[in-house]
């Protein structure tokens, strides 16, 4: 019940980006699942891109992958998303990332 | 006597019901988020039924058997569903690695092959079947995997740089011959001919071409300087090789990293010039007669569309059909084109000639368009 709510708390917390000003929480995790997922795969197991799963980023810190989200990957396809998502947008992704990512809601 | 007479009734009347028809004119859409494909008829312009149950459908690919009905789906999760599209109904399924990403159908189609990530390689099934029959470790993840006459297939190795070319002439006993390619090869394709194999790199500038009627020149690169001394854009999705446009003697590719198309001349491989496009292709396919050229764009201006004349050389029109335009597919000769609208849910029929939209059909998070006309073209 209280993961339930935490859940529903972040679908509608608003995230602030840069440019755009406030961006949902769906959106954000439609993005990742959606546009990340052409790499990274729709479940994040992986494809071109490394897995993306809690297992797999198990160590890592948000910070650190919050800055390879925003500055990309050097010598790897990974590019850089800091033109199309804010620094907030990016540590929230890393943070999800690391305790599983969020299911996309089917409409 | 008796009994025999019911049979027969029933089985005309079975018959009434379900009047038979060809499959020249039907297609599968991927419903990416369900793990279902969705069978359509490009003549009714309508959605005739679906089929549940194939997995994890993102990035998935289909490949027809030279009948037409049956379909070859590579799903994500490494499953490999054979569909039966005139009954709509699943035939046989198998999981056939960890993660996949597509696959092709050999020149007899007997052999259905399958291009894997994890782990890396290509597996050989009996099409009938889907016995396993071989494999072929890489130690890379696969791309761009192709057939080619003669049970052959050439693919690329994200990982090794490399073109691999596999003979399936003895399907059991797979044979291989290995070229180096260059850095990163994300994608590749094969001439219509079946004779020119092309790699897209990721890690450097170029295409890595093979002429198959002529192996032992070894791989050429081609357009090595298109991005030469600028800044490169941030890739947010890795353009797709297969829809490949050739018109009269022009080749359209997507170039990486840039808002550009790069035409090159099919007879010396050397680039013929580039067109400005909205943003960073991802599919750049021509219309089988080959006067248009469709382009669609990687994320955040994945909601348009260009034509581009290939006539002329321009863009011609500039379309946006509905949000996150992942796929585009001609119906067989052309005057319709079919794009899929994953974030409307919906996949809308373009009239080619007016640009005018005919029909919108509701379709659950829709990516690939596959048509039946597939199943006579090398490369497809």
């Amino acid at each position: 019940m209280r993961a339930a709510l935490v859940l529903l708390s972040l679908l509608f917390s608003p995230l602030v980006s840069a440019s755009e000003g406030a961006v949902s929480a769906s959106d954000t995790i439609r993005l990742v699942r959606q546009d990340c997922g052409s790499c990274h795969g729709m479940s994040l197991q992986g494809g071109l891109g490394t897995p993306l799963t809690r297992e797999a980023l198990a160590g890592q810190s948000a910070e650190a992958l919050a800055v390879i989200i925003l500055h990309g990957k050097h010598g790897t396809a990974m590019p850089p998303w800091k033109s199309l998502l804010s620094a907030t947008q990016a540590q929230w992704i890393a943070e999800r990332l690391l305790e599983g990512f969020p299911e996309e809601k089917q409409p | 006597m008796r009994f025999g007479w019911l049979l027969a009734s029933l089985m005309l009347t079975a018959c009434a019901q379900t009047p038979l028809r060809g499959t020249g004119d039907l297609g599968i859409v991927i419903e990416r988020a369900n793990g279902r494909v969705a069978v359509v008829d490009t003549t009714a312009k309508s959605v005739l039924g679906r089929i549940d149950g194939l997995g994890d459908l993102s990035h998935a690919s289909v490949v027809y058997g030279r009948d037409g009905r049956h379909a070859y789906v590579f799903g994500r999760d490494g499953g490999l569903t054979k569909v039966d599209i005139l009954e709509q109904r699943i035939d046989k399924r198998v999981m056939q690695a960890g993660n996949s990403i597509g696959g092709s159908i050999s020149q007899d189609g007997r052999l259905v092959v399958a291009q894997n990530y994890t782990p890396g390689g290509i597996k050989v099934f009996d099409a009938v079947t889907l016995e396993l029959l071989a494999e072929v470790p890489t130690q890379s993840k696969v791309v761009g995997l192709v057939d080619l006459p003669g049970q052959k297939f050439a693919y690329a190795l994200f990982d090794k740089g490399e073109i691999w070319v596999t003979d399936l002439s003895d399907p059991r006993q797979p044979r291989t011959e290995k070229y180096p390619a260059g850095l990163q090869p994300y994608d590749g394709l094969v001439t219509p001919d079946g004779r020119y194999y092309m790699a897209g790199l990721f890690g450097e500038d170029g295409i890595a071409l093979l002429d198959t009627w002529r192996p032992e020149l070894g791989v050429k690169k081609i357009l090595q300087h298109y991005g030469k001394g600028e800044e490169k854009l941030p890739v947010f999705k890795m353009p797709h090789l297969r829809g490949w446009a050739v018109a009269g003697n022009q080749a359209y590719l997507p170039a990486i990293g840039r808002h550009e198309v790069l035409v090159v001349d099919k007879g010396n491989w050397q680039e013929a010039g580039r067109i400005a496009v909205k943003s960073q292709p991802v599919f750049v396919m021509a219309r089988p007669d080959g006067r248009q050229v469709w382009v669609n764009f990687a994320h955040p201006d994945n909601s348009w569309v260009q034509v581009i004349d290939t006539l002329t050389g321009k863009v011609i029109k500039t379309l946006q059909p509905g949000k996150a335009i992942l796929h585009m597919e001609f119906s067989p000769r052309g005057e319709h084109v079919w794009l899929s609208a994953r974030d409307d849910h919906s996949v809308h029929i373009y009239d080619t000639q007016t640009f005018e939209r005919v029909a919108t059909l509701p379709a659950q998070s829709p990516s690939g368009i596959f048509f039946t006309s597939r199943a006579a073209r090398m490369g497809f």
